[in-house]
């Protein structure tokens, strides 16, 4: 017999040697005028060649407001209100041009208010479906109150060109669960911010799964302001012939005795199918008793995929529980494969099991059981493909 | 009543320098039922021999033969080789990270028999045969392999070989690393195997140690690639007192 299919690796980068722009220097501020043009010599452009934005870095945008739907339990209000009022831009201002063009753009904001207290097994939905690639502008706030407990899922469907910014206010000993899909058809863009922060001892699990697309390229953000207070940044992806997937998680330590926890794994699959990780901690002097480990995991299935990954890791004080990253992008292994055939099991059906057990790791730590079925599927259908 | 005919096996790897012939002419022939203890000093091409049965891409048969029942092994793929029947259990099984004990069980369960199995049954039959390697039950949910100590993991290999019930099966060193319980519960789960389905086993091993516990029909010296002498379990005993020596020298 044959060897088992093996394909070439391509790139991989690593930390290592990459000089660290310090995020806390960077500039944030809600006017695109502030930001250069996008060029590949931007350190925050350097993956992506700008038509891939597909015009999201124009001065003008298109309203997004039509495209939304939302569902949620009594306890949770949904209100459209005018970007220019509050709480509107409290939680986090834009950090690059396409996203001040998303802010300065969406005149409306869709406002998710969580009451104090609620406490709901009931998942609150934002259902954001496109059907133009005219580019256009998107603002959510998310509010969740003070001891409240709940799961948000806002998925993304459809033709639709977007710069999204979402602001995510997670009130003193609440918890919200929130997942954002995105599941474009071809032909569509998709970058993304979120903006969170987390007052005392309140806990924000926050999950990126991103599938379908031609760019999407979520930035999320969260800033601790309060002590005590713990985050989950996780992110799962698969990206296929052409598709360019971008995660550019940050944790922003700005206050004591807080833990983070960052997991992406993902998955590539065909002729230029390319991925970013730039995984940023920042430790303030501040932030002492801090606790963060950040990991990355790409596993190249066919030749011709490039999988980019930088960790980076800033601190300023010496008094820290923890501090770890990790990043690998590999191939199938060989071993793996042998093993699992060794056991009676196809080569076919092998590679769908460990890739499977790979990503589905990271959508199982939702604890959605409908998503985990769902996105098993999905990626169950996207592997038969090969 | 099966049988496992290997026929003057060459088997080579490839290296830098190019191909390196490891395996010289191996001869050797498993009956059901039938228990083979090959011993010989390391780097003589034991663990060689097994993956070659098994059909690891890395070596490569330059000449000679592998029937099961007369059937050409070297024309099947790995995975059908375990379908037809064989089973490696591996000196160093390897960590599948996301792919859980349970699914990889059952996955493989299903390859072997070409259905499903039953699942209330299944899963007794599984709990049965972790309670009898004293696996406990959390190992279910865990990656297989991962982070297993050495001893966990030649347990979980003689799990799988009770599960799916091969004709004949190549123990590659598992009792290598196993403190005196675990030797004993792993022997005992190879000898349940054996009686219940009348398996042939091909028992890889430095030490006499296991062959009280798992009784050998014959003994084979393994010695640069090939075996250089066979005999009954008595010739364990010898080169337990007198080593490799002679063979080497000769
Ligand atoms: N890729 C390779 N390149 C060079 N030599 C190799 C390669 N793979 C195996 N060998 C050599 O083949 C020989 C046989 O190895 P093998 O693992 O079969 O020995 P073994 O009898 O199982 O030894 P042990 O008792 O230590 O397990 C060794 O000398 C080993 O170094
Ligand atoms: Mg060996």
């Amino acid at each position: 017999m044959g060897a088992p299919v093996q394909h070439g690796l391509t790139e991989h980068s690593h930390g290592a040697g990459v000089p660290l722009q310090i995020r806390s220097d960077r500039l944030r501020s809600s006017s695109v005028a502030d930001f250069p043009e996008i060029t590949k010599q931007q350190d925050l452009w350097r993956y992506l060649d700008a038509d891939q934005l597909k015009g999201l870095d124009a001065d003008v945008l298109a309203e997004y407001s039509e495209q939304v739907s939302f569902s949620g339990p009594a306890g949770v209000d949904f209100e459209w209100i005018l970007s220019s009022a509050a709480p509107v831009g409290s939680i986090g201002l834009p950090e690059d041009r396409v996203s001040a063009a998303g802010y300065t753009n969406a005149s409306k904001t869709l406002l998710v208010k969580i009451a104090d207290e609620l406490n709901s097994s009931e998942e609150i939905k934002i259902s954001v479906h496109g059907d133009s690639t005219s580019a256009s502008a998107l603002h959510v706030f998310i509010s969740a109150g003070k001891f409240s407990n709940t799961t948000l899922i806002i998925e993304h469907t459809g033709l639709g060109v977007l710069s999204e910014n979402v602001e995510i206010a997670v009130a003193a000993e609440a918890k919200l669960n929130l997942v954002t899909l995105q599941n474009w058809d071809k032909g569509s863009a998709h970058v993304s911010a979120h903006f969170a922060k987390l007052e005392r001892n309140s806990y924000l699990k926050h999950t990126v799964a991103s599938f379908g697309g031609d760019l999407v390229r979520v930035t999320p953000i969260a800033t601790f302001s309060g002590p005590g207070a713990e985050v989950e940044l996780n992110g799962v992806y698969f990206a296929e012939a052409g598709q360019h997937l971008e995660n550019r998680p940050f944790v922003d330590h700005a206050a004591p005795n807080c833990k983070s926890r960052v997991t992406y794994k993902g998955a590539l699959q065909g002729e230029k199918a390319h991925t970013v990780w730039i995984g940023d901690v920042l430790i303030r002097a501040i932030a002492e008793g801090t606790d963060t480990y950040e990991l990355n995991r790409n596993l190249l299935l066919t030749d011709g995929t490039r999988a980019d990954s930088v960790p980076n890791l800033e601190i300023e004080t010496g008094e820290i529980e923890g501090a770890g990253h990790a990043s690998a992008s590999g191939r199938f292994d060989d071993e793996h494969l042998f093993y699992l055939q060794a056991r009676g099991i196809t080569p076919d059906e092998a590679r769908r099991l460990v890739v499977l057990g790979f990503l589905v790791e990271v959508i199982q730590k939702t604890g959605i059981p409908t998503l985990v079925d769902s996105l098993t599927s999905l990626l169950e259908e996207k592997l038969n493909r090969n | 009543m099966s049988i496992l005919q290997v026929k003057n096996l060459h088997v080579s790897v490839d290296t830098d320098q190019g191909a390196k012939e490891i395996l010289r002419g191996v001869d050797l022939t498993i009956r059901s039922g039938e228990i083979h203890a090959v011993m010989g000093p390391n780097g003589s091409g034991k663990s060689t021999l097994a993956y070659s049965i098994a059909g690891h891409p890395k070596y490569t048969v330059t000449d000679g033969e592998i029937l099961l029942d007369g059937e050409n092994v070297l024309e099947m793929s790995v995975d059908e080789r375990a379908r037809a029947g064989l089973f490696l259990a591996m000196q160093y099984p390897v960590e599948i990270p996301g792919v859980s004990v349970s699914n990889f069980l059952r996955t493989a369960k299903t390859a072997v028999t070409g259905e499903a199995p039953a699942l209330r049954t299944w899963i007794k039959d599984v709990r049965e045969a972790m309670d009898n390697l004293k696996i406990d039950s959390t190992f279910s949910e865990r990656n297989v392999n991962e982070g297993f100590s050495g001893g966990e993991k030649k347990r979980h290999e003689i799990l799988q070989l009770e599960l799916l019930k091969p004709r004949f099966a190549i123990l590659d060193e598992t009792d290598s690393g196993l403190d005196v319980d675990a030797l004993k519960i792993v022997s005992e789960g190879v000898n349940r195997a054996h009686a219940a389905s009348d398996l042939g086993v091909l028992l890889i091993t430095h030490y006499t140690r296991i062959l009280r516990y798992i009784k050998p029909d014959f003994v084979h010296v393994f010695v640069a690639g090939k075996i250089a002498e066979e005999g009954g379990p008595e010739l364990a005993d010898r080169l337990e007192a007198e080593g490799y020596d002679r063979y080497v020298k000769a």
